[in-house]
């Protein structure tokens, strides 16, 4: 699987780190809602299909970068860097998967 | 300012190697430079840092990722969004840089004791690389004066296109040693001269 870093190009995915899951806000530090972090955590959708994560090329420029990447073909369809907007593209309610 | 060590000392073999029988397709050797230092700007500061790099080594660096250049004394080229590595043939760039760059537009960090400098040259030299990393060498691909970060099985390793059939690689000094016997091996199918 090839991922292509907007800064380096196109490079083998050994030389990147995965950085869990892209969908995820964190709640407020200062909050106290056990559920919302409960749900930060652990909850994840695992969908069959097209998937939101945060990827470091941590073998190369080491930024973090936010992927869409199918899950059943390895099909990247869009590389970012993580820090350029707040959120990726794709939200999780377009999955057909619980809100 | 004290001697200046090599942590190749012990495996450096000056002299023609493996096959060399039809001729030495790469030659190997050890840069050393006086000064390494790795220069990052902080976010939106970038074109000063590169006007710092200019007026320091008087290298022009072009916009875009990976961009570079050298001359008989300094090399630099960027390796990560914001952040160049600049090595000097004489010590005390950290200093230089230091005065030259302010702590609004970023930080400099002195590398000198932190990593070697390798180079590879020759016709076999991209032959040889393509070997280790992931990489297109192609000249069309990696042009003279650019540079790329990489790794080889977790040996981090920047790497600057020095010449059409040249490159620098800039690897942590504690890998070196076990680094330069893995290119050693690499080289030693085309015939590599150390020296």
């Amino acid at each position: 699987m090839l991922i292509t870093c907007p800064y380096c190009g196109p490079r083998d995915v050994s030389e990147f780190a995965y950085q869990g899951d892209g969908n995820r806000t964190r709640p407020d530090p200062a909050s106290t809602d056990s559920e919302a972090w409960n749900a930060y955590v652990y909850d994840r959708l695992n969908p069959a299909g097209i998937h939101n994560e945060i990827w470091q090329h941590a073998g190369g420029c080491r930024v973090h970068l936010a992927v869409v990447r199918d899950t059943l073909t390895h099909e990247i369809s869009s590389v970012r860097f993580a820090r350029e907007h707040g959120t990726p593209t794709h939200s999780r309610r377009n999955h057909g998967a619980k809100a | 300012m004290g001697e200046q060590l090599s942590p190749l000392e012990p495996i450096f073999r000056p002299g023609s190697h493996g096959n060399f029988v039809d001729g030495v397709g790469v030659t190997l050797s050890e840069i050393a430079p006086g000064s390494i230092v790795q220069l990052a700007a902080w976010p939106g500061e970038e074109k000063k840092l590169m006007a710092a790099i200019g007026s320091v080594t008087g290298l022009k660096l072009a916009d875009g990722a990976g961009a570079g250049a050298s001359s008989d004394r300094y090399a630099a080229f960027g390796f990560a969004p914001g952040k160049f590595l600049v090595s000097d043939a004489s010590e005390g760039l950290a200093t230089t840089f230091a005065g030259k760059v302010a702590a609004a537009t970023g930080t400099v960090t002195d590398l000198s004791h932190g990593r070697t400098a390798i180079r590879i040259a020759g016709p076999r030299s991209e032959w040889v690389l393509a070997k280790l990393f992931a990489v297109d060498f192609s000249l069309p691909a990696f042009s003279v004066g650019s540079g790329i970060s990489t790794t080889h099985h977790d040996v981090f390793t920047q790497i600057q296109r020095s010449g059409p059939d040249s490159f620098d690689l800039y690897v942590f000094r504690s890998f070196a040693r076990s680094f330069w016997k893995m290119l050693c091996h690499a080289s030693d199918e085309v015939g590599y001269e150390v020296r």
